[in-house]
């Protein structure tokens, strides 16, 4: 704790969508609270602090940083850096930072091809003279800079030393609090803990009767209108729970939708989509090779559907470069 | 030899009871197979949980083989190979999306009996990895990873 009893806390957004600014915002009225025992000392969405503003502190100035944002771009990286030499403690916050999350699957593809839909051939652009992002531009009052835009997108432990692991697309506000509380009573478990989740599964904290899973087709949400007794996976909807850390409090599964895996790979696994993709397919109800293939050949997108949340951190990383 | 004399790691992941007793009688008959195949030996079929395949690729294998006993009848815990024969289609969809080749990766069926099957199996798969060159995922990512 600092000399004037105030916590000195950074908070960041690398490549995310602003969710997890969202849940600081969902604190309510402990957000006065945070107000009243630390000094954000930068926080761009909020707070009116430059780069160059954190580049002036001296080493270690901040205690808590939360990142969060996966690592997109040569801009995301270079603020990785700067925070961490910042700061005390640097936390991966929310799923981005920790599994790389939606933007993630962008590793499905590379930068040419996602140039490529993004400015020239979705339906909705006009661009006819075909101009994509360049990292350099001559104009008449000198170039012009922008970040490099990367292959592959990475969480932040790919990139930099983290301290603490804080889950969840985006974390969920009781949760965040609980963590806040514990760094202000200087109680936070070893380096490299996850915080603000649980030990178990999602389905640990899921209402729904579970029975003895026989699947005989898997349905997408807009097919069904499943039963809200009973065990979602068990009705063909494709769960992410007994492969998905709990914590949210079965935010999803409570209102029938099935858990898309936000949280991460649970405890000892160390790679969420296989063991997701292990526990559907292996409880397919059938005692055929054709039937069986059939069955799981269904499921589109494999990829998308098993590693919604965390290709980035999968042993793989990514698709294959062209 | 082709490919530059390029000889590639394979990583055989067979169950105990079929597949690993073939393979055991293909070495003590001294059937003729490249030793291009390290096998990891695994009481079931059904053990065999899709990340020791993924691992596999992402450390080095330039193809993986996953063999037990046939369906239906053969399996030693009665019912381990439709685990198996559930989950295998579905990795190679999900490689196939990572862009990892169907030929990378064989899954089936040899059992104890079917030592020469195995020995052909392992010469076959051997010359279509050194055929289709090495795989190297992770300097692949490396190297083109900015």
């Amino acid at each position: 704790m600092p000399q004037n009893g105030k916590l000195k806390l950074a908070l960041y957004w690398a490549a995310s969508c602003g969710g997890c600014e969202i849940t600081m915002v969902e604190l309510r009225e402990k957000l006065l609270i945070v107000d009243q025992v630390a000094d954000i000392l930068f926080w761009p969405v909020a707070v009116d602090a430059k780069y160059k503003d954190v580049e002036a502190m001296p080493d270690k100035h901040i205690d808590v940083c939360l990142f969060n944002g996966a690592i997109r771009t040569s801009e995301n990286e270079h603020l990785a850096h700067l925070l961490r030499k910042k700061s005390k403690v640097l936390v991966a916050f929310g799923s981005c930072a920790n599994e790389g999350c939606i933007p993630g699957l962008a590793n499905l593809f590379d930068r040419q091809s996602i140039f490529a839909c993004a400015y020239v051939e979705a339906p909705s652009v006009d661009n006819p003279n075909k101009v994509v992002p360049q990292q350099t531009t001559k104009m008449p009052e000198g170039e012009i800079h922008i970040p490099k835009f990367y292959n592959t997108v990475k969480t932040l432990r790919q990139v930099e030393d983290v301290d603490y692991f804080l889950p969840g697309c985006p974390p969920q506000p009781p949760q965040v609090w609980a963590v806040i509380e514990a760094i202000l009573a200087g109680n936070l478990p070893p380096k490299g803990s996850v915080v603000g989740a649980n030990e178990k599964t999602v389905c640990d904290e899921c209402k729904h009767t579970r029975e003895e899973k026989r699947i005989k087709k898997f349905y997408r949400i807009h097919e069904i209108i499943p039963d809200s007794t009973k065990c979602l996976l068990d009705q063909g909807l494709i769960c992410a729970g007994p492969a998905t850390r709990g914590g949210c409090g079965a935010l999803c599964t409570k209102v029938d939708i099935p858990c898309r895996g936000c949280y991460g790979a649970p405890p000892h696994v160390i790679d969420q989509g296989a063991a997701l993709l292990s526990a559907v397919s292996s409880v397919v109800d059938t005692n055929t090779e054709q039937e069986a293939a059939r069955i799981v050949g269904e499921i589109a997108d494999p990829i998308g559907t098993f590693y919604r949340f965390s290709l980035p951190a999968s042993l793989l990383h990514r698709a294959r470069l062209p | 030899m082709s490919n530059n004399g390029f000889e590639p790691k394979i990583v055989g992941f067979l169950c105990n009871w079929c597949t690993y007793t073939a393979a055991d009688t293909a070495g003590v008959s001294r059937m003729e197979q490249p030793p291009n195949v390290d096998i990891v030996r695994v009481m079931c079929s059904g053990r065999i949980e899709p990340v020791f395949i993924l691992k596999a690729f992402a450390e080095g294998a330039d193809g993986v083989i996953v063999s037990g006993c046939h369906p239906p009848g053969d399996c030693h815990y009665s019912n381990g190979n439709f685990k198996t024969f559930r989950r295998m289609p579905l990795v190679e969809a999900l490689l196939a999306q990572y862009g990892i080749p169907k030929e990378r990766f064989y899954w089936g069926w040899i059992s104890g009996a079917e030592a020469p099957k195995w020995a052909k199996l392992v010469r076959d798969f051997t010359q279509k990895m050194r055929d289709l060159g090495p795989l190297n995922w992770k300097s692949q990512i490396a190297s083109k990873e900015d």
